[in-house]
């Protein structure tokens, strides 16, 4: 392709290989930061933020590649999270299959809701993702098995395959750090294949995508799946790594903050989320000592944002790098 | 009376009501295979409406439409699509955040690909149409743009990049929605000689302000007004049929 004539003419704009390039250097970056990190910092506050660094990126696979806001993302983190936590400690489970089973329940929250949701656009869609999280937050409030109040506390880490004992900090971590890769490359290879292309030209403009032929609502339910199952497989995993599963997962504050998070780090970029996950945890972290103000200070940071740098951390480097 | 193999398309009776409103009302369009059809009328006569109703993205409060002799009437827009009825809107339908490329091969990806979900694939699969899309991106002249996004693109390339996506699918028939609106006139010249020679293997149906593109252009004209069909035939029978020229270019000039 690279040899097209055309491309002589166009010389200054940038050709996919470019980016591609760009997405490998800070791929490197990315994984040798975290194999180094837990030798400076602490490997529980990396494990949590590996975690919510997935769940944001599952978010921003909807609202960054397909263009839907769902404002009820809470609802697949949550309920993975205590049925992940119910299957090691209740069951008795393998942590690797509790995660699964969590996962697989995200999965099906994922396509009840989506299929609801998808037939509206914009505020709607919003409006009813929420509606159904909010619901399912009073199932876990009123339910048995989620302890209420109280969530389901001291989950097992267990034994992966039955051998591992993941107490041990760097099993652990490492198992946490698979799966923080597993997820961000499969989002990664969605965002960048043939259903991806389709997804991009929906986001762009739909009515032209069905007038080409395409059937746009399969293409967004599959997507609104895949999303709920990587928010769902990140809630399975904290909830084995902190050992809990309380109702703070699955109440909207939660799908606010998975919004917060991909916005100051770059929405519709693919490390953003990453960034912005980690920014914003570091940040409630090192300000636990102001107590409640600490929500002051993060919706300073929300609005400077929304005004100041649209496109959040990693969009505005981009767009440095560009010009 | 015309043989059925000649006709593409046939609507009997297409009616859309709003709120009892019929912005189209029992509407008997019939297209020839392989001509030039215009839809003209003024402002408010059903045009871009009769559009959504053929290609689905309204549905018909009545009527029934048959396109290639078979029943379209309760079809989705996608698999209307897909039967080879293909069309353009009004502003003009490109992705503007996709590189013109891009914009096409989409259009390529669907006819080869399908509907097909593979999430796990890698997208360079779809560089084997790259060949076939700049061919088309040539065609409309647009060779020197390849890499620019949609978006930076002058309107009436804009227009050309449309057609391009469009003739991707290779449609047998085309519904163009004022293909040469708020242009200027050498990207009208172009434009026109561009729906000529996509015309030559495939039947073409448009709403045109333009009088001397519909002129230019058209084998067949049908003038709507008010939801209804007012005159048909060609461009000679139309201008001077005594109702058109009141109703629509008005008394005393045509």
């Amino acid at each position: 392709m690279d040899t097209t004539p055309s491309l002589a003419v166009t010389g200054s704009r940038q050709p996919s290989a470019l980016r591609r390039n760009g997405d490998m250097i800070f791929f490197a970056i990315m994984i040798v930061g975290l194999i180094v990190a837990p030798f400076f910092t602490y490997p529980l506050f990396l494990m949590q933020a590996m975690c919510f660094a997935l769940f944001a990126c599952a978010f921003n696979l909807l609202i960054g590649y397909v263009g839907l806001l769902s404002f009820g993302h809470a609802l697949y983190f949550g309920w993975a999270s205590y049925v992940c936590a119910y299957a090691a400690k209740g069951w008795g489970l393998t942590p690797e299959l509790a995660i699964l089973l969590g996962t697989l329940t995200a999965a099906v929250l994922g396509l009840v809701a989506g299929s609801l949701a998808i037939r509206r656009q914009g505020i709607y869609f919003a409006m009813i993702t929420l509606a159904l999280a909010q619901m399912m937050y009073f199932v876990a409030l009123r339910a048995k098995f989620t302890g209420g109040e109280d969530g389901i506390q001291a989950v097992p880490r267990g034994y992966l395959f039955g051998l591992i004992d993941l107490r041990n900090t760097t099993a652990m971590y490492i198992v946490v750090l698979v799966i923080f890769l597993a997820g961000f490359f499969l989002i990664y290879r969605i965002i960048h294949s043939p259903f991806g292309e389709v997804l991009k030209a929906i986001r762009e403009n739909e009515p032209r995508a069905i007038s080409l032929g395409y059937r746009t609502e399969r293409y967004k339910l599959i997507a609104f799946v895949l999303s709920a199952s990587l928010a769902g497989l990140a809630g399975s995993t904290k909830a084995i790594t902190l050992q809990i599963a309380s109702l703070t997962d699955v109440n909207w504050p939660m799908s606010g903050e998975v919004v917060l998070m991909t916005l100051v780090g770059g929405l519709g970029t693919i490390f953003g989320p990453v960034v912005g996950a980690f920014v914003i945890l570091f940040m409630q972290f090192k300000l636990s000592v102001v107590g409640e103000w600490v929500l002051v200070i993060q919706g300073v940071i929300f609005v400077t944002c929304v005004l100041l740098f649209r496109r959040g951390i990693v969009g505005e480097i981009a767009a440095l790098f560009k010009r | 009376m015309l043989m059925d193999a000649e006709l593409i398309l046939v609507t009997e009776g297409l009616t859309k009501e709003f709120a009892g409103f019929a912005a189209v009302g029992g509407v008997d369009l019939r297209v020839r295979r392989g001509t030039i059809h215009a839809l003209i009328g003024p402002n408010g006569a059903g045009k871009t409406t009769c559009f959504n109703l053929l290609t689905k993205f309204l549905q018909p409060t009545s009527g029934r439409i048959v396109f290639k002799g078979e029943d379209i009437t309760d079809k989705e827009p996608a698999d209307v699509a897909r039967l080879g009825l293909v069309r353009s809107f009004q502003i003009s339908a490109v992705f503007p955040h996709m590189t013109v490329l891009e914009n096409v091969r989409i259009a390529l990806q669907r006819l080869k690909r399908g509907s097909s979900l593979d999430f796990w694939r890698s997208k360079s699969v779809l560089d084997e149409y790259n060949e076939r899309s700049l061919e088309l991106i040539a065609d409309v002249g647009l060779s020197d743009y390849v890499h620019w996004n949609a978006v930076e693109l002058p309107y009436g390339r804009k227009r050309a990049l449309e057609i391009a996506t469009t003739l991707a699918l290779e449609p047998e028939m085309l519904l163009l929605d004022e293909p040469t609106a708020g242009m200027g006139h050498e990207d009208i010249a172009r434009i026109a000689d561009l729906i000529r020679r996509v015309a030559a293997n495939r039947t073409v149906l448009m709403v045109e302000h333009n009088l001397s593109v519909v002129a230019d252009l058209s084998d067949t004209i049908t003038v709507l007004t008010r939801g209804r069909v007012l005159a048909e035939g060609d461009y000679a029978t139309v201008s001077n049929n005594a109702d058109v020229r009141e109703a629509y270019m008005g008394t005393g000039h045509a």
